[in-house]
């Protein structure tokens, strides 16, 4: 037992001693959020719009109060002529354009209605379609409150609903999927250079010479990351609570556990490359570019995999990732309890085991 | 005896080569025991097979009463082991290593102090100082408590001196004839020809075979003829002369001399040999007779095996 304690030490003093270690473990989680948080949003704020007001009555100013208000979009150029419009277009001052008709004031009570037009900058497309969806909404939001009790034209309304994210914040998309490609990128690269690492310095051949159960080396090995990891998660769920508006609906102590196995699950693969090559270099190429694009594109956070072939359907099936992404966003959004998620988490034990099963079988007691 | 080795073989895959070809010998408990050769005579792999970290092809070999095939985690807690390479953790201080290897071995410091005590004084005013940062002799000592740190049987260094610097050297050699005192039989590999007369014995090893095992003093009077050293100017030239000399069994550039032998032993043969370099032009000519090193039996010895290998 006092070995297996001083291994882990030994273990740790690795990690803190070394500043790329550290950077890395720590840096990436939170450089991820942030990226992913204000850099790279789809969620649309504070874009300039025209607003070009051709009846000046008391309605007009009233939606155009209400378009003002909107965090979507910025106060508002107020515009005298489409001629106005075009030109604000043209020096990519405005992304999209309001135009109020004359008489609107008068025509919105009428059998024929009144028409407001909406232009927006379609060169990129789905901004210009999230853009004139804003836009509309607030237009009818206007038009119902616009409305004498019983009174109104005949129509028939779509009611959207956004369930478990009405407020469409990115947030909810973004965090489940930084935390699955973080613990589990983190996770597999730090130990997949921890034991290939000893055998590349010469430090396993002096290990291998001693008494040192070869089972307790690979478990010690894992035992720093693990902690670590989860101080990660600590740290990734803190920002996301406190920078990104983010809800957890669910029980923390189940998304810590189920982390925790996706922690295990990197953990083991991780140790089974590192059991497997020769050198760092080779246990580094095979962790980031083996796992990095596969974990990007087949955990179903950026690209959803509803849409993909299917044979890409069914390799994503092997990501680890992909399942504790299911977890994380049944748990932390939709509040969901140990009832809906158990079997992607007995996915992920069995991964575990095999992993490590693999890579004790694969552990030599000699150099060749 | 402590060590046991009969008929091992071993031969690697990629890239194909005989490593060790039908070794045997034997070292006795608290004996000094030398493994000399040049870089790839094999001796590496022969510390590897006798410390279980390599699988011998054939034969059979024992350390400390254990069978490196079968009795592997006994073995390795009766044996210490200092790799060629300095492989200790670079990123720990001393006090961390020694520390570290100790508990491994389930073992503490202070229970063994003493046997460390003379090797550990010299760095213990460095012992908070990272491994990496040490100097090579600092390093090498640093290896040395931790291959001792649990009062090992059989103590395996393989090339300790190679890249320290020459006092390192003088007193790590004075070390290892403190340990022989404790009983524990050592056996250490090194090319450094003027380590071997410091061993009990030695075994000159070549191309993965033993060419011959002896105490140095007995191996050095085995040495078949008179020996002469011989000076002149222009070495080279006077190599290649020498070369030529059909009265001339063995030539080889040896430091600042050649060292030569004769066929024929006669009292005449050196001075016929100078009267003959003098008439060729050579300037400075100095001879005179010396005694066999270790290098040289080990010259004769490479010769021999080859001339009867070819």
């Amino acid at each position: 037992m006092k070995q297996f304690i001083i291994f882990i030490r030994k273990e740790f003093w690795h990690v803190f001693r070394d500043p790329k270690t550290m950077l890395l473990l720590f840096g990436m989680p939170i450089a991820q959020i942030v990226l992913f948080g204000f850099a790279l949003t789809n969620e649309i704020k504070n874009v300039n719009i025209a607003i070009v007001d051709q009846s000046g009555d008391w309605a007009a100013q009233e939606l155009i109060q209400k378009i003002q208000a909107n965090r979507s979009f910025s106060q508002g150029l107020l515009l005298n002529s489409e001629a106005e419009v075009e030109e604000a277009f043209r020096q990519g001052k405005v992304k999209v354009a309001v135009m109020i008709p004359p008489n609107f004031g008068l025509d919105r009570r009428r059998t024929e209605g009144s028409q407001i037009q909406i232009i927006a900058d379609a060169s990129d497309p789905n901004t210009a379609t999230t853009l004139t969806n804003y836009a509309t909404a607030i237009i009818q939001d206007y038009q119902k409150s616009d409305l004498l009790p019983g009174q109104g034209p005949l129509q028939i309304e779509t009611q959207t609903r956004m369930i478990y994210n009405p407020e469409l914040k990115g947030a909810t998309n973004f965090v489940p999927g930084v935390m699955a490609l973080v613990l589990f990128l983190v996770g597999v690269l730090m130990t997949s250079v921890s034991i290939v690492r000893e055998k590349e310095t010469g430090t396993m051949e002096v290990l291998l010479v001693s008494p040192f159960n070869p089972i307790l080396v690979i478990i010690a090995k894992a035992v720093p990351y693990f902690f670590l990891s989860l101080v990660n998660l600590t740290v990734i769920l803190i920002l996301s609570v406190l920078l990104m508006d983010m809800e957890i609906a669910g029980s923390l102590g189940l998304l810590y556990l189920s982390s925790a196995l996706l922690i295990l699950t990197a953990l083991s693969l991780g140790l089974l490359i590192s059991n497997s090559t020769a050198s760092q270099q080779t246990a580094m190429l095979i962790s980031l570019m083996a796992m990095l694009l596969p974990t990007v594109m087949l955990t179903g956070f950026m690209f959803p995999l509803e849409n993909m072939p299917w044979p890409l359907q069914v390799i994503s099936n092997i990501v680890p990732s992909k399942w504790y992404y299911i977890i994380v966003q049944a748990i932390m959004i939709k509040g969901q309890g140990l009832a809906s998620v158990w079997r992607e988490m007995l996915v992920l034990m069995g991964m575990t085991t095999v992993f490590l099963t693999l890579s004790i079988r694969k552990f030599k007691t000699r150099l060749a | 005896m402590e060590v046991r080795v009969e008929h091992i073989s071993k031969r690697y895959q990629k890239p194909e080569l005989q490593a060790l070809k039908d070794i045997s010998f034997e070292v006795e408990k608290g004996e000094l025991f030398g493994l000399i050769g040049p870089d790839g005579a094999g001796k590496s792999t022969l510390f590897r097979i006798l410390t279980t970290l390599l699988l011998p092809d054939e034969g059979h070999a024992e350390v400390a009463g254990f069978d490196v095939r079968k009795d592997l985690r006994a073995l390795r807690s009766a044996v210490g082991y200092m790799p060629g390479r300095f492989s200790l953790y670079q990123d720990l201080s001393i006090e961390e290593n020694l520390r570290f290897f100790a508990t491994l071995f389930g073992t503490t410091i202070e229970a063994n102090y003493d046997l460390i005590k003379d090797i550990y004084v010299q760095i213990e005013p460095f012992k908070d100082r990272r491994a990496g940062q040490l100097s090579g002799g600092m390093k090498q000592k640093l290896a040395l408590c931790c291959a001792l740190i649990h009062r090992p049987k059989v103590l395996f260094l393989d090339e300790p001196t190679t890249g320290v610097d020459a006092v390192s050297r003088k007193e790590f050699w004075q070390m290892l004839k403190g340990l022989q005192a404790e009983g524990i039989s050592i056996l250490v590999s090194t090319p450094y020809m003027d380590e071997a007369s410091l061993c009990d014995r030695i075994a000159l090893i070549q191309e993965g075979h033993i060419l011959s095992i002896d105490q140095p003093k007995g191996l050095q009077e085995k040495y078949p003829r008179p020996l002469f050293a011989l000076r002149a100017q222009g070495m080279n030239q006077l190599l290649d002369s020498l070369r030529d000399k059909p009265e001339l069994a063995s030539v080889y550039a040896f430091g600042e001399y050649h060292h030569l032998s004769f066929k024929e032993q006669s009292p005449q043969g050196m001075e016929a040999l100078l009267a003959d370099l003098r008439s060729q032009g050579f300037q400075d000519l100095e001879a005179h007779s010396i005694e066999a090193g270790v290098e040289d039996c080990f010259i004769e010895l490479m010769q021999k095996s080859d001339g009867s290998s070819n």
